[in-house]
């Protein structure tokens, strides 16, 4: 019985890079796109591990030089390694629920579907960044006042996710909010809220 | 406070009972510093990963962990079944792992060697006939008849049968169950601190002290915040008892929390039920006889929906009901957000709006004509419902919207209406709160409670910062530690009532006791003496202000526990509501839109009017979810629970929820009455209003839940779904 292995790397299963190979007509769309990301990832995989390296990340403006396996997601480094817990976990391998929302590069990203190895270099804000001490973000501050949130395990990657979306969007309409911050998934019913709370920092041009 | 009895005080004399006060946690909630059980990181923890079963029947016939245990970095293996033992659903824990980081727990799970012999399984809930085939079913669960149901159908102007139904669905928390357990070997504190994901704080300490042979005071559970549980994280559980073990072994922090995909098959699920009903009316649309057969199943034990609470809401002077359970390999059920109720009221409100079509009634007349046929439970709600079915026919504009079944018009976008109504009880239990004074002007109360986001944290700081006469950033609320007084288990939709009536009670004998001590020093009535801004007055006369007269206690604060449940006002029970969907459908694709939910809700006295509504948003789309997307998928070939991830398990998201409409219903009679707790009722007639309207909209009932796009079409097209 091993069913792991060949859910993983047996001949069952596949990984990004072969399908990508695969896949043909579709991935000729998107080649352009991927084509560096694919280049860094193989000169990545090709030099690193398998035991522990060297990793620099560049977290809410601070570098962080970390030792971590050449496997391990943006995810558990935030939060094992720097206990950066506002990154939430779903624990979910195979898709994701958004609670994981952090910005890199301006766009909002799950830290779960990136290798901390992958994102060096790039500027990885967390939900952390959005407060110091009493002084918050406005999206934060709207959250509150909204009531946009209920057990809260959801609410950060939210949080950001609407971060992103409003720097994109400053002047985002409601029919833009409901697709733009389709992304994330909230258990107990909160849309509502967040709704609301986007609108208003819309309707305002911006936060 | 002229007199001293325990009791709410007046309603126009509120600061901040009645209002919508944001939540204390919130800048923690939204900042990312509220931290939960899956976020625990402490010197040295481990990282836990499991191993399941994916097998839906199976016997274990080897197993071997030591190549797990030979992997650098993992630290130990813990065994939930061993050699010869079965497994009884695809997802059933058999080992875990820990490690130092979690993806060497993951190497190790793969390298456990094991090997299982598949037996035949059934996890078929819906097929009856194939379970009875493969003598999987609990016949007569419930067999009883009440009457002449048949010479009631045979009498009647009106007779409706019709097929019902709503698939399993999962918990689904967002933080999985999970604890992340310290063993102390030191002779400080207690021997095992168990940061577990949990509903309840106060009780599952000595659920761990039993399993390991330590004193209920040698454990400390502490649960600040938790990532949803729905009623299913009141036990300590195996995987809390292994994280605890582990922590022994390897004297480290062990966290342990459930994989996505075991979090939505192992711990917990709603039972499922499929119905066939016949309903006998008059012409008046009084019904005379009800008839049911369903069926169901809640996972290995055979069981399904309560029978006993068949039909819901109403009872009817005929009535047969008959309950048939399946003993399925599939996941097992715990209490989700109300048991039995939303498939109750999802077979029950469907039935009756399917008669009301058939009378040519608008189903709203259909309720009024039968409230005097409530059962003995919704009985006391007396005129209740008839006042909310207005209040909701209002906000909804129902009789400007309302075409008769199936009426909608041409075009291939249809366009109705529904309505079904609830219960529930709510009533306060046993509970404690610890409320203290100090000489600084702080003011406190701690419960062993938890906040499950229902704004518990909230609600006592705003019954204690009330009852002192204090804004509420003036007044500290602790909550998420089994070393308070204790709080009960919070399901049911008992805690708002508990903990504020405690609350409220402590707080009252705290500030008179502080009176007594400015009536003495001032030489006055302390029984004249009231709180409020911040100071002490006599009539409208300032004695001191709040902070002088807490000088006065000295160095020995002043400590009063409060009780609950006491029979003095502070709390009521038993709750109504009524909710109404106006839906668009695509006959085309068979997608379902939400255009306008309205819900008219009680709960007695409300505290905290911001989230009480939020707990009626979030019961609205929780409705939303189980009505149109929202089920556990059973692949009947390999037994296997096909769609246990984030991606393929059906939520709304913010874009399909339309526009809710929240109305707390709270004339003064429901402020006199005292507290209630609301967090099951919102969520039980969503998938019922939200079906009916469907069923307006195109004129075909689409019999079971969710109503999926192929549901939907294959309804359209006449078959069953």
């Amino acid at each position: 019985m091993r069913e792991h292995e060949q859910q993983r790397n047996g001949p069952g299963g596949f990984n990004r890079r072969d399908f990508l190979k695969g896949s043909g007509a579709v991935v000729a769309a998107t080649a352009i796109a991927t084509a560096e990301q694919e280049a860094q990832a193989q000169k990545a995989a090709a030099v690193q591990g398998p035991g522990k390296v060297d990793v620099t990340l560049t977290v809410n403006g601070k570098q962080h030089k970390l030792s971590i396996e050449p496997r391990t997601t943006l995810l558990d480094a935030l939060r094992d390694q720097l206990n950066l817990t506002g990154c939430k976990d779903d624990y979910d391998t195979t898709s994701c629920s958004g609670s994981d929302t952090v910005i890199i590069d301006g766009k909002a990203v799950y830290a779960s579907t990136r290798l901390a190895i992958e994102v060096q270099g790039q500027k990885i804000q967390t939900v952390e960044s959005l407060r110091d001490g009493d002084k918050i973000d406005e999206v934060i501050a709207g959250f509150v006042k909204h009531d946009a949130m209920q057990c809260g395990f959801c609410t950060p990657g939210f949080v950001m996710a609407t971060r992103a979306f409003l720097n994109q969007k400053p002047k985002a309409t409601l029919e833009e909010i409901q697709s733009g911050l389709g992304g994330n998934i909230c258990r107990c019913g909160t849309y509502k809220g967040i709704t609301a709370c986007a609108l208003e920092i819309a309707k305002k041009g911006g936060a | 406070m002229a007199e001293r009895t325990v009791s709410w005080g007046p309603r126009a004399s509120n600061k901040l009972i009645g209002t919508e006060t944001t939540r204390l946690d919130g800048v923690d909630k939204a900042s990312g510093s509220a931290k939960y059980t899956a976020d625990m990181n402490q010197e040295g923890t481990l990282y836990a990963r499991l191993l399941t079963c994916k097998h839906a029947s199976a016997k274990i016939t080897r197993i071997n962990v030591e190549p797990a245990k030979k992997i650098a970095g993992v630290h130990t293996v813990y065994l939930f079944k061993n050699e010869g033992d079965d497994c009884n659903w695809d997802g059933d824990i058999v080992a875990a792992v820990a490690a130092e980081t979690a993806d060497i727990a993951e190497d190790g799970v793969r390298a456990i060697e094991v090997t299982f012999e598949e037996h035949p399984h059934v996890v078929d809930e819906q097929d009856l006939d194939a379970a009875r085939k493969a003598e999987a079913t609990k016949e007569g669960i419930v067999d009883r008849t009440v009457g002449d149901p048949d010479k009631a159908i045979a009498e009647a102007d009106v007779v409706h049968e019709g097929y019902y139904g709503i698939h399993t669905i999962s918990h689904m928390c967002l933080e999985p169950h999970g604890a992340h357990c310290t063993w102390n070997n030191g002779d400080d504190g207690p021997k095992l601190t168990a940061r577990h994901s949990t509903q309840a704080v106060s009780t599952t300490g000595a659920q761990f002290a039993t399993k390991f042979g330590l004193d209920a005071t040698d454990v400390r559970v502490i649960c600040n915040f938790i990532g949803g549980g729905f009623g299913s994280k009141f036990a300590a559980d195996e995987w809390g008892w292994a994280a605890a073990q582990m922590s022994k072994d390897t004297g480290r922090p062990v966290r342990l929390m459930l994989d996505r995909a075991t979090e939505l098959k192992t711990p917990g699920t709603r039972p499922s039920g499929f119905a066939k009903v016949t309903l006998a009316a008059k012409k008046n649309g009084l019904i005379t006889a009800w008839k049911s057969h369903h069926w169901g199943t809640n996972g290995p034990q055979g069981g399904t929906i309560d029978g006993n609470q068949m039909p819901y809401v109403f009872d009817f002077e005929n009535k047969r009901v008959e309950v048939t359970g399946i003993k399925t390999n599939c996941g097992p059920n715990r209490a989700w957000r109300a048991p039995n109720h939303p498939q109750l009221c999802a077979i029950t409100d469907t039935a009756m709006t399917d008669l009301a079509a058939k009378l040519k009634m608008d189903p709203i007349d259909l309720y009024k004509a039968n409230l005097g046929q409530l059962d003995k439970v919704a009985q006391e709600n007396g005129d209740l419902y008839r006042a909310q079915l207005d209040r909701a026919a209002e906000l909804m504009e129902w009789n400007k919207k309302f075409h008769a079944h199936g009426e909608s018009g041409g075009g291939s976008v249809k366009r109705g209406l529904g309505v079904a109504l609830h219960r529930w009880g709510g009533q306060s239990v046993k509970c404690e709160a610890d409320v203290r004074l100090f000489e600084d002007g702080a003011a406190q109360v701690s419960i062993g409670s938890q906040d499950l986001g229902t704004g518990t944290r909230t609600v006592i700081a705003m019954v204690l910062a009330e009852t002192c006469g204090l804004p509420i950033e003036k007044v500290t609320a602790k909550l998420g530690s089994s070393e308070y007084v204790y709080g009960n288990p919070s399901g049911g939709s008992i805690t708002v009532g508990s903990v504020s009536g405690g609350t409220r009670r402590a707080a009252l004998a705290a500030v008179w006791k502080l009176l007594d001590k400015v009536a003495a020093k001032y030489e006055l009535d302390g029984k004249s003496l009231t709180v409020g801004n911040e100071a002490v007055w006599s009539g409208d006369k300032k004695v001191c202000s709040w902070k002088d007269a807490c000088r006065l206690i000295g160095s020995v604060p002043i400590s009063e526990v409060g009780a609950s449940p006491l029979d003095d006002g502070l709390t009521s029970k038993l709750v109504g509501g009524v909710q109404m969907a106006d839906v668009s459908v695509d006959t085309d694709t068979g997608i379902v839109r939400i255009n306008k939910m309205v819900a008219v809700q009680d709960c007695g006295l409300v505290i905290n009017e911001m989230t009480a509504k939020s707990q009626v948003y979030g019961g609205l789309i929780m409705g939303i979810a189980y009505a149109l997307s929202e089920e556990r998928i059973m692949d009947n070939k390999s037994g296997r629970y096909i769609n246990a991830d984030m991606e393929n398990y059906r939520l709304p998201r913010i874009g399909d929820i339309g526009e809710l409409v929240v109305e707390m219903y709270q004339p003064d009679s429901e402020y006199n009455r005292g507290v209630v707790g609301l967090g099951e009722p919102p969520v039980i007639s969503t998938g019922a209003a939200i079906a009916n309207a469907v069923a307006n909209a195109t004129g075909v009932r689409v019999p079971v839940l969710p109503m999926t796009p192929k549901r939907v079409l294959d309804a359209l097209k006449g078959g069953q779904a």
